[in-house]
């Protein structure tokens, strides 16, 4: 807001015809578009975007490009000029600081007590804690929003039901939904998306649920019913895409969790199982060795760490956006 | 009021009856065997399972172990493993875990109610932003992450606590695991504690009574708390909830004898204990469904609309 405001010459003068012209209405702007606009607006959440992106495109390239695969038990020359397993080594950048160590291999993060490279590993880890998440939350997206749309468009007894059902499911502790399928299943990525299955999408269901319940009472729905659609039409074609939005940001919220759950799960041992890797199955490794080795927990805490503050992010820009505050614009 | 609680208490044995009937037939139709067959012979297995009744048709089995439950023991009364009973050593670890879990509860709430109305107080400034981060902190560091860098600088590189959990010096080994298991409620509650007392401060009532001349301390207690305290119920159920999950890694990171780490054992360990798992879902929850009960009571008598609104439907 511009502070003693000094008039201009110009601001006397009569609106001629050209400046009438100028002055024409913005073209509507699409909901989307908004949206869009206040996301990348907000700083937090373009950091949020710009984290995630790093890890992302980390996890993807970083264990292609490197020249030892991630369960390859590396060895190295030692000075006696003997073949030995690269075991727990520290940390080296270039071939100059690991003279005295041996020839001409650099490992970023060092390597493990098996004597494989942790910057492979890393990456590595990253991307299965990453295809986990997103595979796991996208089936529970699917499995949760059919259910809250249906449940919340068709109300009375199926809503009592299904709500029922939920409120049962609910009550149970994730605790003990893993300990269930622990006995049920072999250890593994298997067990970690089926506990991700069964317990993430209730959250989901719930959101659009309440969103239905909004939505079926407009007029477009009244419409179309009156030109003679039937139920599912309307909820897939004219309600599910007004819930998107609400759906996304709880997808955002639900990813660092899945991630967190995996670590969780990888950490206590019912988790990915060796020699596959996962940034809780390298937390769990780095821990074992934690006061002999303290470098080797650093990287994948700090993957952990970041990957949740960016989504974080993210959740809470993509919510500001949504249904923007007026004292944020 | 009554009824309102009432209907509630039954809803709540309800879930928690068909919870242990899920829990039971999914743990006897399993496939596999509940015992170390490599150690056991046939025969000896087939004389196990007469014993323990697994021959019967499984609502028998379930109304037996009911009836168990009913005279205070747990499972068939002995891990499948080594046969001590389950129960004396389940208390023990819950007295651990409960004690634990009460001071972190207890300590992140205050803490995080206290940064919370700093921030609120403060919006805008320094002390606001530097909650945030606080808050953000708790958020995106699992709070074993945090208890693996507590144990290794206070107690491995500067000696001050104990490294491993000892119950005869029990203050001094709770410290640990109550900070790190504390940090999440932090900042959960002192991010909404900052979130609901901004939105309160702007209302119109609260305009007025600054309008009248109140102001500091006195218009946040007595206009401002009151009304932002009511939401700030409903996450503390969460976070107990959260509490138990991080809880379990806690207890294995710093050799707690808790309930996660016999929950972890049990899954984990060696091969899984069939009675073990179910005493302890069972308990877990109980535990979980009584407090959401509580919760839910709770948040009747502080908000009289809750009342209102469950008598009307």
């Amino acid at each position: 807001m511009e502070k003693n405001y000094t008039p201009q010459k110009e601001d006397f003068q009569f609106i001629t015809e050209r400046n009438l012209e100028i002055d024409s209405t913005f073209t509507s702007q699409g909901y989307w578009r908004g949206v869009f606009v206040h996301f990348t607006k907000n700083k937090f959440a373009m950091t949020g975007v710009f984290l995630v992106s790093l890890i992302i495109i980390f996890a993807v390239f970083a264990p292609l490009l490197s020249s030892y695969a991630y369960d390859e038990i590396i060895s190295v020359t030692d000075d006696a000029g003997k073949e030995i397993v690269a075991k727990s080594l520290p940390p080296q950048f270039s071939n100059a600081v690991a003279q005295d160590y041996f020839s001409a291999k650099t490992f970023i993060f060092g390597t493990d007590d098996m004597g494989r490279d942790l910057w492979t590993r890393t990456w590595q880890g990253a991307r299965v804690s990453l295809i986990i998440a997103f595979v796991a939350i996208f089936i529970d997206m699917l499995i949760g929003t059919t259910y809250g749309l249906i449940s919340g468009f068709f109300g009375g007894t199926v809503d009592n039901v299904l709500q029922r059902f939920i409120e049962i499911i609910g009550s149970i502790p994730t605790l003990v939904i893993i300990s269930i399928l622990a006995i049920f299943m072999p250890k593994g990525i298997g067990l970690v998306i089926a506990s991700l299955l069964i317990t993430e999408w209730i959250g989901m269901s719930k959101i659009a649920r309440a969103e239905c319940l909004k939505l079926k009472e407009r007029e477009y729905v009244l419409a179309s019913r009156t030109l003679g659609a039937g139920s599912f039409h309307i909820i897939f074609t004219q309600i599910l895409p007004n819930t998107i939005g609400p759906i996304i940001t709880q997808v955002m919220f639900s990813i660092p969790v899945a991630i967190f759950t995996e670590a969780f799960l990888s950490f206590v041992g019912v988790g990915i199982v060796l020699p596959q890797c996962s940034i809780g199955s390298l937390i769990e490794a780095g821990f074992n060795n934690i006061t002999i080795l303290p470098y080797q927990i650093l990287p994948p805490i700090s993957v952990l760490a970041i990957l949740m503050l960016g989504f974080n992010l993210i959740g809470d820009g993509f919510r500001e956006a949504l249904a923007p505050k007026l004292e944020n614009l | 009021m009554t009824k309102y609680v009432a209907k509630r208490i039954l809803m709540a044995a309800l879930t928690l009856f068909a919870i242990t009937f899920v829990l039971f037939v999914l743990i006897r139709i399993m496939p596999g065997n509940p015992f170390p067959v490599e150690r056991m012979s046939a025969e000896m297995i087939l004389q196990k399972r007469l014993e323990l009744g697994l021959d019967k048709p499984i609502l028998v089995q379930f109304a037996d172990y009911l009836k168990m439950l009913a005279s205070g023991s747990f499972g068939n009364g002995t891990s499948l493993y080594n046969g001590a009973p389950i129960k004396p050593i389940m208390l023990k670890c819950l007295e651990n875990s409960f004690k634990i879990g009460v001071i972190s509860i207890l300590f992140g709430t205050v803490v995080g109610l206290f940064i919370g109305i700093v921030a609120a107080m403060h919006r805008g400034k320094f002390l606001d932003g530097f909650c945030t981060v606080v808050s953000i902190l708790g958020v995106c560091i699992p709070s074993y992450v945090f208890m693996i860098f507590l144990q290794y600088f206070f107690s491995y590189k500067i000696p001050f606590f104990p490294y491993f959990f000892d119950a005869s010096n029990f203050l001094s080994s709770a410290v640990m695991p109550a900070l790190s298991l504390s940090l999440f409620a932090i900042s959960t509650v002192s991010r909404f504690t900052r979130n609901e007392m901004v939105e309160v401060m702007n209302s119109d009532y609260v305009k007025l009574a600054e309008a009248k001349g109140l102001y500091g301390w006195q218009l946040m207690r007595r206009h401002v708390l009151r009304n932002a305290l009511i939401p700030i119920v409903t996450v503390i159920a969460p976070l107990v909830v959260d509490l138990l999950t991080g809880a379990m890694v806690i207890e294995k990171i710093y050799g707690i004898n808790g309930v996660g780490k016999l929950m972890v054992d049990a899954i984990a360990g060696q091969g899984v204990d069939y009675n073990y798992v179910l005493a302890l879902g069972i308990v877990f929850s109980a535990l979980y469904i009584a407090i959401m009960l509580l919760l839910d009571i709770l948040y009747g008598i502080i908000d009289p609309r809750i009342r209102l609104a469950a008598k009307e439907g």
